[in-house]
């Protein structure tokens, strides 16, 4: 082959030998031949990349495929509300924005900066996230709950796939306590289930992350307040938003919960303890029904519906007044002079006692070489004025001729020393103190002398404020307990227990009680005019006389509780209340206490009699 | 001599495999982008091949022999234009490739790589001697690599990688020693840790990421991730047009561009991948002929030199797909959406027409 040094298109280039044009292009077919190979293998390894990836694993790359397009999202089911027994709402939900973080796309460098905008320590994001390892990947970890409008904005503008596209936000009904720390104790509070409660076989059932009540109704009820949750599974594409649903399961909201509590009659009792430290039981004792249930120091429920913070928690648990205590069903004291009635009641039916029985009260008496005082001198004085004037002398003398164990019987008839089963958790049972009792826990025989202090309701004898109300209710109620609860089922049918009680033994004891706030007794302020209040008052020590006196520092602080336990009308009774003030010193202060309560609720029932007044209710109905 | 071109004696077969993947390109680009915003790029695409046919023929009828005695000029102005993208580039990406003329966004670089296939196979023919010296090697490797150089810099490592196998491909053409061999493969090994020093961050976590994807789900290891996803989803006979869950969903990044074979795979599965790879294999084979056939040395560089290239994008690209290559973000010649890639390529394909036509030449 020549090319023609005349070719025009060539006549400008450069002078250079012919033979690099000419040249035949034989040399390289070899090394052309190598190429071809080479492409062969490129192409061949090339498709068995294809086929690795299409024909070998076609089903894991589709299942994955599948799990990218297809989202779940939890539809949470809202809590029942909590009804007070007239329809009032005590607790409520409210609409939330809930902070999650998908686990499939974290990049651990974002916890940092997600953390600061939503005001949370890292280490605590990483700890979260730890506790879910267990769980399958694609579930998403709620890092915070209730986000503040800040929040939400920080969280709107940075969950484009650039930045922090592992942050998803659900919408939820989170638990509203409406009015804060009203009844708190009783209601009790939710929070997100624990790692430790996730073992206990009362919670095994929920799984990390559920909300569950912690406390109180909000955990007795958890089962039927709780409701289903449903899921949506939804196609979405890789900027996360929804184009198709797929399948959508709607959540079942869990069930209201009417109860007993009448919010007008805790409000006065709230109001009545503000700033004291102790616990109030209103009941009806003719079915049992809790009306107002107080504990004091009270804590704020709202506090606990977002994960708490870790300095209020400390707080709360480390107050050695301990708010979190239900002291209504789970402080257990001396009972002191609220125990006579029921010693008396014992006195009277086992025939060691009859109304005329007469003591002389000299300020005091010696039993079996120890000399036990009491207030004052009452002088000749008959079980009626022993009563209304709270007399120690006199039960001392009635408590060594009954015996320990018939008091022991016929206190336990009355529900001292066991749970009344009350539908809350946590309830303590108290004390009755016997020879069984002192066997079976001491393995000692008991001392006569030790019936004298039990006799007064001081000793080893200690009840909860809801022991107190129920067995007095009881008793006032004519013998019939009926088991106090705070759920109100019109179908319930539960036989009160019964004893084999004298009507006429009941009116003497009744009377006493009535003496005690109508006759001049020690619960004089508990008199309300017109209705026939009745109750009996207590200053239970809590330390011996004898440590009292030789150190006034733990006897400043360890100051005599305050107890009044009252009910109305005299005669079949339609609400007792007991009322204790700890370090409250003298029964006769907590006496105004339960005549608030008692006065409310009559003051109400003559107002609802007159329909055509005007109602003013301090709480809303649902629905207006 | 006698300078009769016949429209005969164009390669029809090549031609005709070339139309074959662009319309199954134009398919794809359609089905990926149908509900986007980039709903117009299968039409735009078809303009581009129509113009890019058009250049194809004005690179056909210009003989090369006088291509390539134009060299030093397209070189001097191939680098001037490298240079002037670092001054009145777009910048796209963080990297600065393109030049705005006349409406239309030019990525210089890949028309440089014909300039560079011309380069190469001009000094390489005008040797003298069956074997490349050090000297030659040395020159060859300066020319090659300062264009490189400039568009590894805009920064683009894909397609500055692209130049680098038309020049090595030409040298074992031309011959080298053992000796010279070996020093090329230890000079380059030495060149690895060198270069990774100049690599940007996201360049080297790029490479990080493609030895370990799972280490960067949602960066780049991400992409490498949703495209093997998107390719297995695809199976034996693929999910159909517009079916692909990946692909229009966007969990593939890039559809219709560089990871256009990853959205051709889930919607024509595996069955589809062969009938493709087969046609780019015979497309490569034809071009591998006109280069045995052609009638002088420069012919044969030429037509080795476009072969290499597209073998180079082949394997990349597609292999990118399957993640047995880095994401370096090169398109896949004939198919991926956009006009530069698809100029030069016909380019390369008209010269190879070129050399073809002067082979019947006296």
């Amino acid at each position: 082959m020549l090319i023609e040094h005349s070719d025009p298109e060539r006549a400008h280039l450069p002078d250079r030998p012919d033979r690099l044009f000419r040249d035949d292009t034989r040399f390289a077919l070899g090394r052309i031949a190598v190429f071809q190979y080479l492409a062969v293998g490129i192409f061949l390894f090339l498709t068995s990349g294809f086929w690795v990836l299409q024909v070998r694993d076609h089903e894991a790359n589709s299942e994955l495929a599948e799990r990218n397009r297809i989202k779940t999202v939890p539809l949470l089911a809202p809590r029942g509300k909590i009804l007070d027994r007239d329809g009032r709402v005590i607790v409520d939900n409210h609409s939330a924005f809930t902070l999650m973080l998908t686990r499939e796309n974290l990049k651990p460098e974002h916890i940092e900066p997600i953390a600061a905008g939503l005001h949370l320590d890292p280490e605590e994001i990483r700890a979260r996230l730890k506790r879910y390892e267990s769980r399958p990947k694609y579930v998403p970890v709620p890092i915070k709950q209730e986000l503040t409008s800040g929040e939400l904005a920080f969280v709107d503008s940075h969950r484009d796939p650039e930045t922090f596209p592992e942050m998803e936000l659900i919408q939820d009904q989170r638990r509203l306590y409406p009015h804060g720390g009203l009844a708190a104790h009783a209601i009790g509070y939710v929070g997100e289930v624990s790692e430790q409660e996730l073992n206990t076989t009362e919670f095994a059932k929920y799984s990390q992350g559920d909300i569950v009540g912690k406390a109180g109704l909000e955990r007795q009820y958890n089962d039927s307040l709780i409701g289903i949750d449903g899921q949506r599974r939804v196609v979405v594409d890789s900027l996360g938003r929804e184009r198709e649903i797929l399948e959508s399961k709607e959540f079942t909201p869990g069930r209201n919960l009417k109860l007993t509590l009448d919010l007008d009659l805790q409000a006065v009792a709230e109001l009545a303890m503000e700033n004291r430290r102790g616990a109030v039981v209103a009941l009806d004792p003719r079915n049992g029904e809790v009306l107002a249930m107080v504990s004091r120091p009270a804590f704020d429920p709202n506090a606990f519906t977002a994960r708490i913070r870790a300095e209020d928690w400390k707080e709360l648990t480390s107050n050695p007044d301990n708010p979190l205590l239900n002291r209504a069903i789970q402080a257990q004291f001396a009972p002191g002079s609220t125990f006579k009635p029921i010693v008396a009641l014992a006195g009277l039916e086992a025939g060691s006692l009859d109304e005329h029985s007469s003591v002389n009260c000299t300020g005091g008496a010696v039993f079996f070489g120890r000399y036990f005082k009491c207030d004052a001198k009452h002088g000749p004085i008959d079980l009626h004025r022993a009563i209304v004037h709270s007399c120690d002398v006199y039960f001392y003398t009635a408590g060594n001729r009954i015996g320990i164990d018939r008091i022991a019987e016929y206190a336990e008839l009355a529900g001292i020393g066991k749970k009344t089963g009350i539908d809350l958790p946590g309830e303590a049972e108290g004390v009755m103190p016997s020879s069984r009792w002192k066997l079976r826990t001491q393995r000692e025989k008991w001392y006569a002398g030790e019936t004298i202090s039990v006799a007064i309701g001081q000793g080893a004898v200690t009840v909860t404020p809801l022991q107190l109300a129920t067995a007095i209710g009881g008793i006032a109620n004519g013998g019939a307990w009926y088991r106090p609860h705070l759920v109100k089922d019109e179908t319930r049918s539960e036989q009160p227990r019964r004893g084999e009680l004298h009507a006429e033994n009941i009116a003497t004891v009744v009377s006493g009680m009535y003496g005690v706030v109508n006759e001049g007794g020690t619960g004089a302020s508990a008199h309300i005019e017109g209705i026939e209040v009745s109750g009996k008052t207590g200053s239970a020590q809590r330390i011996s006389n004898e440590l009292a006196k030789s150190n006034k520092a733990v006897s400043q602080a360890m100051k005599d509780n305050g107890w009044f336990v009252g009910f109305a009308p005299r005669e079949n009774p339609e609400i007792v209340v007991a009322a204790l003030l700890e370090g409250g010193e003298h029964g006769y202060q907590a006496a105004p206490v339960s005549r608030d309560v008692i006065k409310a609720y009559f003051d109400k029932k003559a107002r609802l009699a007159r329909p055509a007044q005007p109602q003013i209710s301090l709480f809303r109905r649902p629905g207006r | 001599m006698a300078r009769y071109r016949s429209f005969r004696d164009v390669d029809w077969p090549l031609m005709i495999i070339t139309l074959i993947i662009c319309a199954l390109g134009v398919l794809q680009i359609y089905s990926a982008t149908h509900d986007t915003r980039w709903h117009d790029a299968w039409w735009k695409q078809l303009i581009w091949i129509v113009v890019a046919m058009g250049l194809m023929w004005v690179v056909t009828s210009i003989d090369y022999h006088t291509l390539l005695g134009q060299v030093p000029v397209l070189y001097t102005i191939s680098v001037a234009a490298l240079l002037a993208t670092f001054a009145i580039g777009k910048l796209v990406f963080g990297s600065r490739r393109w030049i705005h003329v006349f409406g239309v966004n030019f990525q210089i670089s890949e028309f440089v790589k014909i300039v560079i296939i011309l380069l190469v196979a001009r000094y390489l023919s005008e040797l003298k001697s069956e074997e490349i010296g050090v000297r030659d090697l040395l020159k060859i490797g300066g020319l090659v690599g300062i264009p490189t150089a400039l568009v590894m810099y805009q920064p683009d490592l894909g397609t500055g990688l692209t130049y680098l196998p038309i020049l090595a491909a030409g040298i074992l053409l031309a011959g080298l020693r053992w000796r010279h061999l070996a020093a090329v493969a230890l000079a380059c090994t030495l060149a690895l840790p060198v270069g990774w020093y100049f690599l940007k961050d996201y360049q080297r976590t790029r490479l990080v990421t493609f030895l370990d994807p799972s280490r960067d789900p949602r960066g780049s290891g991400y992409q490498v991730i949703q495209s093997k996803i998107a390719v297995g989803h695809g199976g034996m006979w693929g999910r159909g047009v517009t079916r692909g869950t990946q692909t229009q969903l966007r969990f593939l990044p890039v559809p219709h561009t560089d990871f256009i074979f990853s959205a051709f795979a889930e919607e024509h599965g595996f069955v589809g991948v062969v009938v493709v790879l087969g046609l780019y294999f015979l497309l490569l084979m034809q071009v591998v002929q006109n280069a045995q056939t052609a009638p002088d040395r420069a012919g044969m560089y030429i037509c080795m030199g476009v072969a290499t290239l597209l073998l180079f994008h082949l394997l990349v690209n597609v292999g990118m797909a399957v993640g047995s290559m880095p994401v370096t973000g090169i398109p896949l010649p004939l198919m991926s959406s956009g006009g530069s890639n698809m100029f030069s390529v016909f380019m390369m394909l008209g010269l190879v027409n070129n050399v073809r036509l002067r082979r019947f030449v006296s």
